[in-house]
């Protein structure tokens, strides 16, 4: 399954490590909720990188001490039509001002590319390929949006307002 | 009317570059069935019993005469020749063909017209009073508020796979003519003590098979802040509202399973930590919005012209303007229902040629301006009273002035078995049985306002639950059967029909109705009292009696 980040396509230097596994002595990890929580300072004590796969039914409240010092969150879309981690993605961020590595997992299809950007995803476990690839071809498609998030992208309200004070001081 | 700029514009056709790729990568095979749905889903494509269906979006009921021409357009070269006015401000296409829905969505998309989020688990088309900006006595124009949504809505990154669809609709007048109650969320446009403009907000209404009234969960909202709350109760629906059954994933459920207070806490507590977020209207962005908005340039014109008084001698134009036409907030015009509504003819269907017609007679007599209501009823919401009996001669001829608004064959059906996957019944033969029944316009006329809704499923497109009478179909051993319910309502004083009892063959519906309305004749106290009043004075025993002491 190709991998996404900012844009390009990249080779995956975390390896998930299942619940019951030993864990790497180094190494970036992606562990489960449950097993970082049992632990979680020893775990952050790792030399390796430390990811925490976070499931989209438990507030992120419960990440929100530890995340200056964890280097990926992965959320879950188990289907595509199941978007609760679009809330915990701009919780995160724009709340909590998470600024790792916020990584989509799951059912992640081109069309949803747009919408997981814009609420703070920046990393994505894309299904297929052929996805993969049209990456940044499909983060084009749209260059209007309506809703201010915390991406930065500039919304339509704004720019007509900056177009209509620019025409009022040219006057 | 609200006039889309370049942004808009822009934003539409992307949407529809978007869709047309999603098109071509499923007839490529890249694409499975599974994922296609939801994707057409969001753009207002459904599988039906025999096509594909197309649903576009009306925002708030407004439409220009340019947008009307398009919409008879594609009616003429994608499908058979008509479309259908839903219950929500939007119109359905029943013959459309997939390769060929992408065209027609760009040649909709240059006059402004689009079809997001007209289905599929999402906020759906943003839906308001079709009187809006005309109606005397209006708070403020809805329009400006509804816009404000739409936009907020449309490709919203956070809500658009939500547990299920959401609905909101707006009003700002003291009668509710956009249904708020029975809407995911209803907002009420009113002012508070200081003069400001802002929203009792209601959440948590809706028909289906579990069908509740919206409750009040913030009397007052002030509009600069409208955004913001919105998004809280849609953050803790997002997270919260139920994804294990398709049947309790409303927003309704959660909030009957919550309780109103619960709930209401939750969606406090979000919009609390939210604080002063750029979700903030300031009076800036709002004036932005409504400098977009044009109004008709009226003339002065006398309140009685004398075209009127002339025309008052024939009776069939006056019954048709005691019925059709009503008060406009500025002297000398008037605000004229088209009903679609014939005797023997499919509730709210148009063809092509009468959106045409109804397109030059808008250029002609309204501004340009045509307007879409829930009943499923046309307007032309600023005609001079003077061109009053020139307009009804037209109308007539293209029959679009059958005079029965608000009457017993005005009546709100689906689309049912006839088109519909989901239905066990059908609606439209029960609807034109019915027109024909109470053909009779004195009668009708002595009937007073009473609006009959026909469901063919559960899922209450027809919305039967606040019919004054319900008709709900249902499949008993592969027949259709159908629930009669009577006292229900959609307005401000909204509330659910009662059964009366035991579902009745596809072949007695017509009677049974006949006899509701006889017992109703005989009971009312006078004949100002409407139906709806009578049921909630006397019950459903003396109905019930007459339907089955006879079955």
């Amino acid at each position: 399954m190709p991998l996404v980040k900012n844009g390009r396509i990249i080779t995956d230097l975390f390896v998930r490590v299942a619940d019951g596994e030993e864990l790497p002595g180094n190494g970036d990890v992606l562990i489960s909720s449950e097993r970082f929580l049992a632990d979680p300072e020893a775990l952050l004590r790792r030399s390796g990188k430390t990811g925490v796969i976070w499931p989209n039914n438990r507030a992120v409240d419960d990440l929100v001490p530890y995340l200056d010092r964890l280097a990926a969150v992965a959320l879950v879309f188990p289907t595509f039509r199941d978007g609760r981690a679009y809330s915990q993605a701009r919780l995160l961020r724009e709340r909590h001002g998470y600024d790792g590595e916020l990584r989509a997992t799951g059912q992640v299809l081109r069309d949803q590319f747009v919408f997981m950007s814009r609420a703070g995803f920046d990393t994505f476990e894309v299904k297929k390929d052929a996805d993969a690839e049209a990456f940044a071809e499909t983060m084009k498609r749209y260059s209007v949006f309506y809703q201010p998030t915390g991406d930065g992208r500039v919304t339509a309200l704004n720019r007509r307002m900056q177009l209509r004070h620019s025409e009022s001081a040219g006057q | 009317m609200y006039a889309y700029d370049e942004l808009d514009r822009t934003l539409i056709n992307e949407r529809v570059s978007e869709f047309r790729d999603q098109v071509k990568r499923r007839l490529a095979g890249e694409l499975t069935e599974d994922e296609f749905k939801i994707l057409r889903l969001q753009n207002g494509v459904y599988l039906q019993l025999h096509a594909y269906m197309f649903r576009v979006a009306i925002p708030y009921g407004t439409l220009s005469s340019k947008q009307l021409r398009a919409l008879a357009r594609v009616a003429r070269r994608y499908d058979r020749g008509y479309g259908h006015f839903t219950t929500r401000q939007n119109i359905q296409y029943n013959w459309i063909k997939l390769a060929e829905l992408p065209d027609a969505l760009a040649e909709l998309a240059e006059v402004g017209i689009h079809a997001m989020q007209t289905s599929g688990n999402n906020m759906r088309n943003v839906t308001s009073d079709q009187w809006a900006g005309v109606a005397p006595g209006e708070v403020e124009d809805p329009r400006i508020w509804s816009e404000i949504l739409r936009q907020h809505t449309t490709l919203h990154p956070e809500f658009s796979f939500l547990p299920r669809k959401f609905k909101i609709a707006i009003t700002a007048s003291e009668h509710d003519r956009a249904a708020i109650k029975i809407h995911d969320i209803g907002l009420r446009l009113h002012k508070n003590a200081d003069g400001e403009t802002g929203f009792e907000v209601l959440v948590g209404g809706g028909l289906g098979r579990t069908p509740f009234i919206a409750k009040t969960i913030k009397p007052f909202v002030h509009g600069r802040d409208i955004l913001s709350y919105v998004e809280a109760i849609l953050r803790v629906y997002n997270q919260y509202g139920r994804r294990d059954n398709i049947y309790k994933a409303r927003i309704k459920i959660l909030v009957h399973e919550l309780g109103i207070e619960k709930f209401a806490k939750e969606v406090d507590e979000e919009w609390k930590q939210m604080g002063h977020s750029a979700l903030t209207l300031d009076h800036s962005a709002i004036e932005e919005v409504r400098s977009r908005f044009s109004y008709p340039a009226y003339e002065k014109l006398p309140h009685m012209p004398d075209e009127l008084k002339q025309a008052a001698a024939d009776p069939l134009f006056e019954r048709w303007r005691k019925n059709s036409v009503a008060p406009h907030k500025v002297q000398g015009y008037s605000i004229v229902t088209l009903s679609l509504k014939p005797v023997g003819g499919p509730p709210g269907d148009a063809t092509a040629d009468q959106m045409d017609a109804v397109a030059d007679l808008a250029d002609k007599y309204s501004f340009g301006e045509i307007r879409v209501g829930h009943e499923q009823n046309l307007a032309l919401p600023h005609v001079a009273k003077r061109d009053l009996p020139q307009l009804w001669r037209a109308l007539d001829r293209l029959g679009l002035a059958t005079p029965n608004v608000n009457l017993v064959t005005d009546i709100i059906a689906c689309p049912g078995l006839d088109y519909c996957s989901l239905a066990n019944a059908r609606s439209i033969p029960i609807a034109q049985e019915l027109t024909r029944r109470f053909a009779n316009h004195d009668t009708s006329d002595m009937i007073g306002r009473l609006h009959i809704n026909i469901s063919g499923c559960i899922n209450a497109c027809g919305h039967h639950h606040v019919g004054h009478i319900g008709i709900l179909g249902v499949e008993k051993n592969g027949e259709e059967f159908y629930q009669i319910t009577i006292g229900g309502r959609a307005d401000e004083n909204a509330q659910m029909g009662v059964l009366i009892g035991p579902a009745v063959p596809y072949a007695e519906v017509a009677d049974v109705i006949e006899d509701i309305v006889e017992a109703y004749l005989a009971l009312r106290d006078r004949p100002e009292e409407l139906f709806v009043d009578t049921v909630k004075r006397l019950g459903v025993e003396p109905f019930k009696e007459r339907v089955y002491a006879t079955r």
